[in-house]
């Protein structure tokens, strides 16, 4: 598995770490939500069979934080975009 | 406080010659870390083309002449490299660090030289693919490490308490090598 470094072009997955599911970077529900909206939030994940979007670190490269796509069925990776600029594309 | 010596990283351990590589240290230099605020790249890139004649490095490539130069070193930083020190006007635009003590300048210069480093770092740094002037951030064994290639030479940059490891490293790299070609 490769994951396609914006900055650093293609590199090996163990030169990333796994920094969880992308959905965990939306706002947290203000603190009038009910608790079973904010219990949503902190701990139910998607788990999706097919695409997929999570984030990435990239430890021994540049050092950017990624959100990679990819599909959990057919393990392909179909591309990333660096987390700072997630309101702007992908 | 006595005086103490000053000493380079790799004072004692190279120049290292196997086969027709030769793994050396780079002169001493002014290093800074050079990483600009969020939103004045384009103030630092004129801040610096106006001090410098050089631009902020693209993405994994290097900007230079002589004096001084810049070579990508991660997401939003840049090691300068020179004589002197970068100019003080570009704290304007960016945060300076001097890293001059903290990283170890090694040079390996040889035919051959990608394939030693094949056995320590996953790039592909064939001259087709690595060219002059391009730059990658990338581990080198359980190092993290600047490589850059300069004309002739692979330039390496490792943290200078690594200075050690890495020559210990890339030695054993060539030595293989060289006894693989004389077998
Ligand atoms: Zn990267």
């Amino acid at each position: 598995m490769r994951i396609p470094c914006p900055l650093c072009g293609d590199r090996d997955r163990r030169e990333f770490y796994y920094m969880g599911a992308a959905e965990a970077l939306t706002a947290p529900p203000g603190p009038e939500a009910p608790p079973e909206v904010i219990d949503d939030q902190l701990h139910l994940r998607t788990n999706p069979a097919g695409e997929t979007r999570d984030v990435w670190y990239h430890e021994t490269g540049c050092g950017a934080w990624l959100i990679v796509t990819r599909d959990t069925v057919t393990h392909a990776v179909h591309g990333a975009v660096l987390a700072e600029r997630r309101g702007t594309t992908a | 406080m006595a005086k103490l010596p000053e000493t380079s990283p790799a004072a004692g351990l190279l120049p290292l010659t196997h086969g027709g590589l030769t793994l050396s240290e780079g002169p001493a230099r002014r290093m800074w870390m050079i990483q600009p605020y969020p939103g004045r790249e384009a103030g630092l890139d004129a801040a610096l083309r106006d001090a410098h004649g050089i631009g902020f490095p693209e993405p994994s490539r290097s900007t230079g002449q002589r004096g001084g130069r810049l070579i990508w070193a991660g997401r939003a930083q840049a090691l300068w490299i020179g004589t002197a020190d970068p100019a003080p006007g570009l704290a304007q635009h960016a945060a300076l660090t001097d890293q001059s003590d903290a990283w170890a300048f090694l040079k390996l210069e040889g035919a051959g030289a990608e394939a030693a480093l094949a056995r320590l770092t996953p790039l592909d740094l064939h001259p087709s693919v690595f060219k002059r002037g391009h730059a990658a951030r990338a581990p080198l064994g359980h190092m993290s490490a600047i490589l850059h290639r300069r004309s002739a030479a692979l330039e390496l940059f490792v943290f200078r308490s690594m200075a050690r490891t890495a020559v210990h490293e890339i030695g054993v790299a060539m030595r293989s090598l060289a006894a693989r070609a004389a077998v």
